[in-house]
């Protein structure tokens, strides 16, 4: 049924999106590993802290099938759809998209008439996925002002190139390869865009056969990961640039572009550095002057910390360190903190990013973490592995929800001890600062948690065309 | 053209229904005034909105005579009912699919030039079916002229091709007037938080517009 008036959850810049009441709940995909007769699922958690059932898991789909790998989930409708040049206003964010990059299938999920019980309405099968878009293992979908976008991690052959595919927002059919000269580009995995400068954004992780056999030592340090990040023109679907970060810097993968859509910067994340462990971030940014190039700069390193090889996994004891890698960073919606992940030291950390090329640490938060094992405050004597990973901002920016579970087949190399899942919930300081919340620590059994999407949409679901900056 | 030539193509009351049409396009955030304020806002300059008004009015001018001016040279040449039924189908057919399905263009880019936003707007325009939805008014226009004029046996035109660009005239005056301030009112002093409210589903309204002209069409 088309609605009378904008979806009460679409808004039009980035500053009065924080002014949205705040998230009831959270879906959050979990995903099954292994043949064991278990299923994938979409888990639902109640965020009403006046609720009983608070930070509990109150609902959960059952997928039907535990091979998927469930990953980055989207919206089929955002504040993009108020976008000038193509508006549907009155289009419902009702429906979630998930995406299996483990076997190519794409699910389809109605959050009404019962949110806490999303009912699953569309499969698309590998086949169709295969054979309408040419790539497989989708990863990513963001709301886009004319079409659902997604990525994809390689073609049909399980080597690259990866690229962007479309679905229609109405009936979710696929609508085929997004571009139309892809120039250099190769390796796949996160995208957005600068909607007010017609630019698209992608970074590189690997093909499927460079991933789902666990990390692949020899192609690593060889460099042979993503290191690079591609610039494209959104409208005519075309390459325009590429950054090469240096070989030395592997995994190039999530990007936050700036939400305000007249800045011209954002955030992509490094997760590991060859020459020595570090992670970092990188600031891209549109020089100067006419020739409209952009640049990238490296605005904060995190180094690796050394540690015993008794405590490390096979493949990190002849480092004696753990690496922080780096494997998800979020922007609070007023761009000014930059929240990130590093999965492997379990540290959780906030920069203020006012001045995005000298961001300040504000926050720390440890979690878990391979020598670490940092416990949570509600229960302080159960070490816990698995390290803050995927991470969601409330649309106002005063909470902050994290999973820890990366991906099944790196999970078992990094954690082989067998990764326990957890979510956990921090409260932001507005002057910086955060802290766990204590009475928030949801324990996942058997399945394991990964992307986090709140209800009305979050720091990392919606795009906006107006600036108010 | 003397007032008395204009008088005996089109009535007074055409002219308002013209008008009246052009304000009801112009009030459409998807036609053309959210495009110009989000420019405003990227530049920051109230200047900015004005600029882009022009080209969204002439591309929508562009969308309507196109239209009625085709209508105009088909009514020249065949009889009336022969234009009517066609258009009819068309409206209804058009108001129609756009209940079922929200179709707009794909249009992605917001860094846009002149001749750019001339295209935009025209495509628009063009494909709510703008056009044709100020061709009935023609199309009754002479029907009143050739029902007043009984005597004559001779074939009436439908309307003539001044007639169309005075009708094209007329409706783009009310869709800039009503595009203009509407723009100016939301970027200077009520700010885009109206939209979230006041963004009525003229879609809606706009289908059930086209499906009513079109049975008026065949009717007349």
């Amino acid at each position: 049924m088309p609605m009378m008036r904008p979806d009460p959850t679409f808004y039009p810049s980035p500053a009065m999106a924080m002014q949205a009441p705040p998230e009831r709940l959270a879906y959050v995909a979990l995903l099954n590993v292994g043949k064991n007769g278990e299923h994938d699922a979409m888990g639902v958690i109640d965020l009403d802290p006046s609720s009983s059932e608070y930070g509990r898991l109150v609902g959960q789909v059952d997928f039907g099938r535990g091979d998927n790998e469930l990953h980055h989930f989207g919206w089929n409708a955002c504040s993009a759809c108020l976008c000038p040049q193509a508006s549907h206003a009155h289009m419902e964010r009702r429906y979630l998209i998930v995406p299996g990059i483990g076997s190519s299938r794409i699910y389809i999920l109605d959050t009404k008439p019962n949110p806490k019980q999303p009912k699953i309405v569309k499969v698309i099968e590998p086949e169709e996925f295969i054979q309408k878009t040419g790539y497989t293992s989708p990863h990513t979908f963001h709301c886009g002002p004319d079409a659902v976008y997604g990525s994809a991690l390689g073609s049909a052959s399980g080597d690259g190139p990866g690229g962007i595919f479309l679905m229609d927002p109405n009936t979710f059919e696929l609508k085929g390869q997004w571009e139309k000269d892809r120039g250099p580009q190769q390796l796949a995995y996160d995208f957005w865009w600068h909607l007010g400068h017609d630019t698209m954004i992608t970074s590189e992780w690997g093909t499927p056969n460079m991933v789902k056999n666990g990390i692949n030592p020899e192609l690593l340090l060889a460099g042979k990961y993503g290191h690079k990040i591609h610039i494209w023109d959104l409208d005519k679907r075309t390459h325009l640039q590429e950054i090469d970060l240096g070989p030395e810097q592997q995994w190039v993968l999530e990007l936050r572009p700036s939400h305000d859509p007249n800045k011209t910067y954002g955030f992509a994340s490094v997760g590991v550095s060859l020459k020595d462990l570090s992670a970092s971030i990188w600031m891209w940014y549109r020089e100067e002057g006419a020739n409209g190039k952009w640049a990238v700069r490296k605005v904060i390193e995190i180094p690796a910390e050394p540690a015993d090889p008794e405590s490390l996994p096979p493949l990190l004891k002849g480092f004696k360190a753990v690496p922080p890698v780096i494997t998800d960073i979020n922007l609070s919606l007023d761009d000014r903190f930059l929240y990130v992940s590093c999965w492997c030291t379990g540290e959780f950390i906030q920069y203020d990013v006012s001045d995005p090329a000298n961001p300040k640490k504000t926050g720390s938060v440890h979690l878990g973490g391979i020598v670490r094992r940092a416990a949570h405050p509600s229960k302080p004597n159960q070490p816990l592995n698995g390290g803050p990973q995927m991470v969601e901002i409330s649309r106002d920016g005063k909470r902050v929800y994290f999973t820890n579970s990366l991906y099944a087949p790196w999970d078992e190399q990094i954690y082989p001890d067998g990764l326990k899942s957890w979510m956990v919930k921090l409260d932001v300081d507005p002057k910086g600062g955060m802290k766990l919340d204590e009475k928030f620590f949801v324990e996942f059994d058997g399945l394991r948690a990964h992307q986090v999407r709140l209800d009305g949409g979050d720091a990392s679901s919606d795009s906006y065309c107006y600036s108010e900056a | 053209m003397t007032h008395a030539q204009m008088g005996s193509t089109m009535g007074s009351t055409a002219l308002w229904l013209m008008l009246l049409l052009g304000a009801y396009h112009g009030i459409n955030p998807a036609m053309g005034w959210l495009f110009a304020v989000a420019l405003g806002m990227q530049e920051r300059k109230g200047s900015a909105v004005a600029r882009a008004l022009v080209p969204i009015a002439l591309g929508h001018a562009l969308a309507i005579g196109i239209v009625v001016l085709a209508a105009a040279f088909l009514g020249m040449a065949l009889p009336l009912k022969a234009i009517r039924y066609p258009v009819a189908a068309i409206l209804v057919g058009l108001g129609i699919f756009s209940l079922v399905r929200h179709y707009h263009p794909r249009w992605v880019r917001m860094r846009v030039g002149f001749r750019d936003l001339t295209l935009w707007s025209f495509l628009m325009a063009s494909a709510h079916g703008a056009g044709l939805m100020v061709v009935p008014v023609l199309l009754g226009s002479s029907t009143v002229e050739a029902a007043e004029q009984m005597a004559g046996h001779h074939h009436m035109a439908a309307t003539t091709p001044l007639a169309a660009l005075l009708a094209t005239a007329v409706h783009t005056t009310g869709y800039l007037v009503v595009t203009g301030v509407v723009a100016w009112v939301v970027y200077n002093k009520f700010g885009l938080a109206i939209l979230r409210k006041a963004w009525l589903n003229l879609n809606l309204i706009w289908a059930v517009a086209l499906v009513v002209t079109g049975l008026v069409t065949l009717a007349m």
